[in-house]
C-alpha cells in the first residue's frame, strides 16, 4: 500500500499531474454518485420546449428531444468507463503475461508469440470491433472482451521489451539457479520489476481505449439509445450545432477532460517512475 | 542485403495470408451465413435457398475460402450480397479516395511535425516547447470526431469559409477531391502531427545530447548546420518504423474522420457495409486495410534497412 502511496506522490509532484489526477478522481466520482444526484430522469422529456438553451431550471439546456443535457452529461461517462476499465484491465493482464512469457523463455516461443502479434496488428481492428459488435450485440461483457483482446496485442510487445532487460540480470539467473518454476520467476522475480512500464502502459491504452469507445458509440455501436453517452450525443445533436450548441459542447467538454486528465496522468506516472513512452508506437 | 530485403517480402506475403484466414474464419464464425446476417427476417424458404445458391454458400468453407483467395490472387475481390455492382467498381474509387485523404494528411503533417519536433528538442523545456508540448498533448487525446466537430463549426458554421460535410461522387476528379478535403486533412493532421512530434522530440533530444553532436559543435561547426545535418537525420532514423506503425493505427481514425465528414472513402464504406451486414464486401475491405497496413510497414522497414548501414551489416532481422 505505502508504494501506491509513493507513486501516487510522485505524480502529484508536478502540476500536470496534479489536475491529471483532479480531473480523473472527479470523472471516477462523478460516474459512482451520478445516479443520485441529477436533477432529472435522463429519458424525461420536456414536452413544450426542445432545444431550450441554459436556464435555471435546466443548467445545460434541453436537446432536440427536450431531455435535460447536464442530466444526461452526468451519467453519460459511466458505461465508457465501465467498459474501459475492465477492457483495460483485461488486456493488461493477458498481454502482459504473453509479453513476459515470450521475453523470458525466448527461442521458438518468442519467436511463435511475436509473428502472431505482428499478423495480429495488421488486422484491422477498427472492421473488426465493428464486425463483433453488429453480430453479438453491444453488451458490455461484449465490449470488454474485444477491446480486451485487441489492446492486449499492443501490451505484449511492451512487456516483452521490458523483460528483455531484466532477463539477463543476476537475480534471476539466481533464480533459475535455485530451480524455481518458470511461472514462479515469471511472478515474484521479473513481474516486480516490468511494474513501472505496465503501470504507463496500462493508463495510455486505458486512454486509447476510452477513444475506441467513444468512437463506437459516436458511429452508433457503443451503447443503445435511450441510455446516455458522450459519443452518441455527440453524434446526435452535431447536425444542430449553429442551432443549439450547448447538446454538442457539454458532452465534449466532459470527454475531453476525461481523457485528457488520463494522459496528464500517465505523462506524470511515466516521468516520476522513469519510463520514457514517448518512442513508442500507438499499438 | 538481398536476403534481408528478401525475407521481409516473404514475412510480408505470409501475414497477408494469415489475415486472410483469419478475416475468413471470423466471418464464418459469426452467427449466421452471409445470406442469413444479410436477409434477416426474410430469411427463410427459396430466397435463402437463391441467395446461397447465387453466392455459393452450400459449398464448404475450405473449398469457398479456396475460391476466395484465388480470386484475391488474380485480382478479383469477390461478390456483394447486397450491392449490385462488382466489388471492385464500388471499392475502386472509394479506396482512391481514402488514400488520397491519406496521403495529403502524410505530406502536409509528416514534415510539420518534424520541424516542430525539432523545435520543441531545440528549445526543450523553455517556452516554445512548452506550448508546442502542451498543445500536442490536446490534439492527440480529444477524439477525431469532436476535433473534427470543433474544425466544423468554427470554419463552416461560424466563419463560413469551407463547407462542413463533403458532397461528391466517390469517383470524382482529383482535383475536385483535394479542393473539397481541406477539413477532414485538418482533422486527421492535426492527430498525426502530435503523435510524430513527440517522438522526433524525444529523440532528438537523444541525438542532441550525444558525443558526435557535441564534437561538431566544438568543430565549430554552425548550429544550423549541426542540426540539420548531424542531428535531425540521426534523430529521424529510429522513429521511421514508429511512424509507419502509427501511422496505421490512425487508419481507425480515419474511418471516423469520414464519417464526420461524409467523405466518400473506404472507411465509410466499411461501416455501411456492416450495418447492411454485406460480409463479403466487408471482408473484402478487412483484407485491403491489413495489405496498406503491411505494404507501409514494409516500406518503412525497408527504408530503415537503406538509411541505417547498422542495420544491414548486422544481418540480423
Amino acid at each position: 500500500m505505502s508504494a501506491m502511496v509513493d507513486i501516487l506522490k510522485g505524480v502529484m509532484a508536478t502540476r500536470s499531474g496534479k489536475i491529471g489526477v483532479v480531473l480523473v478522481t472527479f470523472h471516477l466520482v462523478l460516474a459512482l454518485v451520478a445516479p443520485w444526484l441529477v436533477p432529472f430522469d435522463f429519458d424525461a422529456q420536456s414536452a413544450v420546449i426542445d432545444h431550450a438553451g441554459p436556464s435555471l431550471a435546466h443548467w445545460a439546456g434541453l436537446d432536440i428531444l427536450g431531455r435535460d443535457v447536464l442530466t444526461r452529461t452526468m451519467l453519460g461517462g459511466r458505461e465508457a468507463l465501465l467498459v474501459t476499465l475492465f477492457g483495460t484491465g483485461l488486456a493488461v493482464i493477458w498481454g502482459s503475461f504473453f509479453g513476459v512469457l515470450a521475453g523470458y523463455l525466448g527461442g521458438r516461443v518468442d519467436d511463435l508469440i511475436m509473428r502472431s502479434v505482428d499478423i495480429f496488428l495488421a488486422i484491422p481492428w477498427m472492421i473488426f470491433l465493428l464486425l463483433v459488435i453488429a453480430s453479438f450485440g453491444n453488451a458490455p461483457m461484449v465490449m470488454i472482451l474485444t477491446l480486451g483482446f485487441f489492446y492486449g496485442i499492443g501490451v505484449v510487445r511492451m512487456a516483452r521489451a521490458a523483460t528483455l532487460e531484466v532477463v539477463v540480470k543476476d537475480y534471476v539467473l539466481a533464480a533459475k539457479a535455485r530451480g524455481e518454476s518458470t511461472l514462479s520467476i515469471m511472478a515474484n522475480e521479473i513481474l516486480p520489476n516490468v511494474r513501472d512500464v505496465l503501470m504507463v502502459e496500462s493508463a495510455m491504452r486505458w486512454s486509447w481505449m476510452l477513444l475506441a469507445f467513444s468512437a463506437l458509440s459516436f458511429l452508433g455501436f457503443g451503447v443503445t439509445p435511450p441510455t446516455p453517452d458522450w459519443g452518441l450525443m455527440i453524434a446526435n445533436s452535431r447536425i444542430y450545432l449553429a442551432l443549439a450548441p450547448w447538446p454538442v459542447l457539454m458532452p465534449m467538454i466532459a470527454l475531453s477532460s476525461l481523457i485528457i486528465g488520463i494522459n496528464l496522468t500517465a505523462d506524470a506516472l511515466a516521468k516520476s517512475l522513469g519510463v520514457d513512452k514517448t518512442t513508442r508506437a500507438l499499438v | 542485403m538481398l536476403r534481408l530485403i528478401a525475407r521481409r517480402l516473404i514475412f510480408a506475403v505470409v501475414t497477408l495470408w494469415v489475415v486472410s484466414m483469419v478475416v475468413f474464419s471470423a466471418i464464418e464464425l459469426l452467427p449466421g451465413d452471409a445470406c442469413q446476417a444479410f436477409l434477416g427476417q426474410m430469411a427463410q424458404g427459396k430466397r435463402l435457398e437463391n441467395c446461397r445458391t447465387e453466392h455459393n454458400l452450400n459449398a464448404p468453407a475450405y473449398v469457398r475460402y479456396a475460391d476466395w483467395a484465388l480470386g484475391l490472387s488474380a485480382g478479383d475481390l469477390g461478390k456483394s450480397i447486397k450491392r449490385s455492382k462488382p466489388l471492385e467498381d464500388i471499392i475502386g474509387p472509394r479506396f482512391r479516395n481514402t488514400v488520397i485523404l491519406g496521403m495529403t494528411a502524410a505530406l502536409v503533417g509528416i514534415p510539420l511535425a518534424i520541424l516542430l519536433g525539432a523545435l520543441a528538442a531545440l528549445y526543450r523545456d523553455r517556452r516554445p516547447d512548452l506550448w508546442i508540448s502542451f498543445i500536442a498533448i490536446f490534439c492527440m487525446t480529444v477524439p477525431e470526431f469532436i476535433t473534427g466537430t470543433l474544425l466544423i463549426s468554427f470554419f463552416s458554421v461560424w466563419l463560413g469559409w469551407l463547407p462542413g460535410i463533403v458532397i461528391m461522387r466517390a469517383d470524382a476528379p482529383l482535383l475536385d477531391v483535394l479542393s473539397k478535403i481541406v477539413l477532414p486533412v485538418m482533422t486527421l493532421t492535426l492527430v498525426m502531427v502530435a503523435h510524430i512530434m513527440r517522438m522526433v522530440r524525444t529523440s532528438m533530444i537523444d541525438v542532441l545530447a550525444s558525443d558526435f553532436v557535441m564534437m561538431s559543435q566544438l568543430k565549430g561547426v554552425s548550429r544550423l548546420r549541426q542540426v540539420l545535418m548531424h542531428a535531425l537525420p540521426n534523430a529521424l532514423l529510429p522513429t521511421i518504423n514508429l511512424i509507419a506503425l502509427n501511422i496505421a493505427w490512425l487508419m481507425g481514425g480515419v474511418l471516423v474522420v469520414e464519417v464526420v465528414f461524409n467523405y466518400p472513402g473506404i472507411g465509410r464504406l466499411s461501416v455501411n457495409a456492416i450495418s447492411d451486414r454485406d460480409f463479403p464486401l466487408v471482408q473484402a475491405i478487412a483484407l485491403l486495410m491489413a495489405s496498406l497496413y503491411v505494404g507501409l510497414n514494409l516500406i518503412a522497414d525497408l527504408l530503415a534497412l537503406l538509411l541505417n548501414p547498422k542495420l544491414r551489416s548486422r544481418g540480423a532481422g
